[in-house]
């Protein structure tokens, strides 16, 4: 495959992954509205807020930084999206994998963690007085679900010897038996866990929750920033899905299986958050630094054997 | 004029149904009006269905909503609020209080009509109105929008002297920031 090819096939991905995202998160506030009996918005309201939000006639700007955080955001995404195999078709060279190549895991490790240092760094320039509060928040939160998610990942790229997702997913083909998920329960059930803080979604979503210490690290973002903001969380949620279906649930051979795995897997973590309230960070951290971190490390330590 | 009717371009009309169909409101509960806001964003009435959704911040919302009554000391920090808002932002002044003073009529300390300090685009009367008319008040405002008649802010950088010696007249201890908007 030629790289122009390659480079279509991945543009157009990205386009999917955006709209896919965007229909999630309003799937997502619909379920939330029928859960508290309303009827909820119409499914096209986040391209409407979208589009109003790139089009205001004027946006403050507090500086470079305030500039770059939003970028670094959307950077996060799509650098998450170009080095994740997307559609398994048999080859590595194949249309949807992207630009997988060997130990893309440890850079998606990165780049999971970039999303977060662009907002540190857009809100501390923001003017905010309080946002230096709410990223340390934040980044503490997301230290805590680091650590048992990367514990996971080290014990299935020890399992299969392997730190390229292209060739786990690989390894898992052929059955249900062989998913991650029944192949190595320990690590399984830690992403499972770890992922409910990954996706920020109700229990763990004091961070960017709008009203809290006045109102969190985006408080100072608007218009085309804010527009900027929710087209990487849109593709950070559909990114963060896939890469936990390629790690434990067999990735995906069509768009179809991919769509309806990364809505079970994204809607796993919705359910749990309509059902239970919001936790305090440290009540979150201490959560984290309990169950998960010990499935972790026993994942870790019966494949070092 | 970008939102003049007779010069409104393909780009415009779209802008404008997506800014009528996604209002941001920053409610400023600052009187008992407040207390029907709830009822009309929950199960009851549910304005999310319009695209009305609550916003904490008012660097975000389009919509800022005065409830009630606006004793002199919170003029301040509603000035403050709707000059952070960013430009196609609109002001919807709810309850008879805003409209004339309501029952604080003869009050040394609340302001009488809202729109001589920031620009309304919708008044809803009413002591005080029901999510009913809370609702009809947005779609009025929904349908303003769509017609081009909703600039309040180009009204307001315009008069800008006018509305800030009104202004003055009640805030004695004038030390507000200047924003670049």
């Amino acid at each position: 495959m030629t790289i122009y090819a390659k480079l279509g096939y991945t543009l157009l991905g990205l386009l999917i992954v955006l709209n896919w995202g965007f229909l999630m998160g309003a799937t997502f506030r619909k379920i939330g509205a029928r859960v508290a009996g309303r009827y909820g918005i119409p499914f096209y309201q986040p391209w409407l807020n979208l589009l109003k939000n790139i089009s205001t006639r004027t946006t403050i700007t507090h500086g470079v930084m305030y500039y770059i955080g939003p970028v670094f955001r959307l950077t996060g995404g799509i650098g998450l999206f170009l080095f994740m195999p997307m559609v398994f078709t048999g080859t590595v060279d194949g249309p949807w994998t992207n630009f997988s190549f060997e130990g893309d895991l440890i850079l998606i490790l990165y780049f999971q963690v970039f999303g977060m240092l662009g907002m540190a760094l857009g809100a501390g320039q923001g003017g905010h007085p309080y946002s230096a509060m709410g990223i340390a928040r934040g980044l503490a939160q997301h230290a805590a679900v680091e650590l048992p998610l990367t514990l996971a990942f080290i014990s299935i790229a020890i399992q299969f010897d392997t730190f390229s997702v292209y060739k786990i997913v690989a390894a898992q083909q052929g059955g249900i038996e062989n998913w991650v998920l029944f192949t190595n329960p320990f690590a399984a059930a830690t992403i499972i866990l770890a992922m409910l803080g990954a996706m920020g979604h109700s229990p763990f979503n004091l961070v960017k929750a709008p009203n809290e210490i006045l109102i969190g690290p985006a408080t100072e973002f608007e218009g085309t920033y804010l527009g900027f903001m929710q087209s990487a969380g849109s593709i950070l949620h559909v990114m963060e899905a896939v890469l936990f279906m390629n790690l434990v649930f067999g990735g995906a051979s069509n768009w179809i299986e991919l769509i309806v795995k990364t809505f079970l897997i994204y809607f796993w973590s919705v359910f749990v958050g309509m059902v239970f309230p919001r936790f305090k960070i440290e009540q979150s951290v201490t959560w984290f630094f309990k169950v998960p971190l010990l499935l972790g490390f026993l994942a870790i330590i019966i494949y070092s054997f | 004029m970008i939102n003049d009717k007779n010069s409104k371009k393909i780009v415009d009309i779209i802008q404008d149904f997506s800014r009528r169909h996604s209002l941001f409101v920053l409610a400023y509960g600052t009187g008992c009006g407040a207390i029907e806001i709830p009822p009309t964003m929950t199960s009851r009435y549910d304005a999310e269905r319009f695209g009305i959704r609550g916003m904490a911040t008012p660097r975000q919302a389009d919509l800022l909503l005065i409830t009630g009554y606006l004793a002199s000391k919170t003029l301040k920090r509603v000035i403050r609020a709707y000059e952070q808002m960013q430009d196609p932002k609109y002001v919807i002044g709810f309850g008879s209080c805003t409209i004339n003073g309501g029952m604080y009529w003869d009050s040394y300390n609340t302001i009488k009509i809202l729109s001589d300090y920031i620009p309304v685009d919708v008044y809803i009367n009413g002591c005080m109105p029901r999510p009913e008319a809370v609702i009809t008040g947005f779609i009025e405002l929904q349908n303003l929008i769509k017609e081009g008649k909703a600039n309040g802010a180009q009204k307001y950088k315009e008069n800008l002297e006018w509305y800030r010696e009104n202004q003055r007249k009640v805030i004695k201890d004038w030390k507000m920031p200047d924003y670049n908007w």
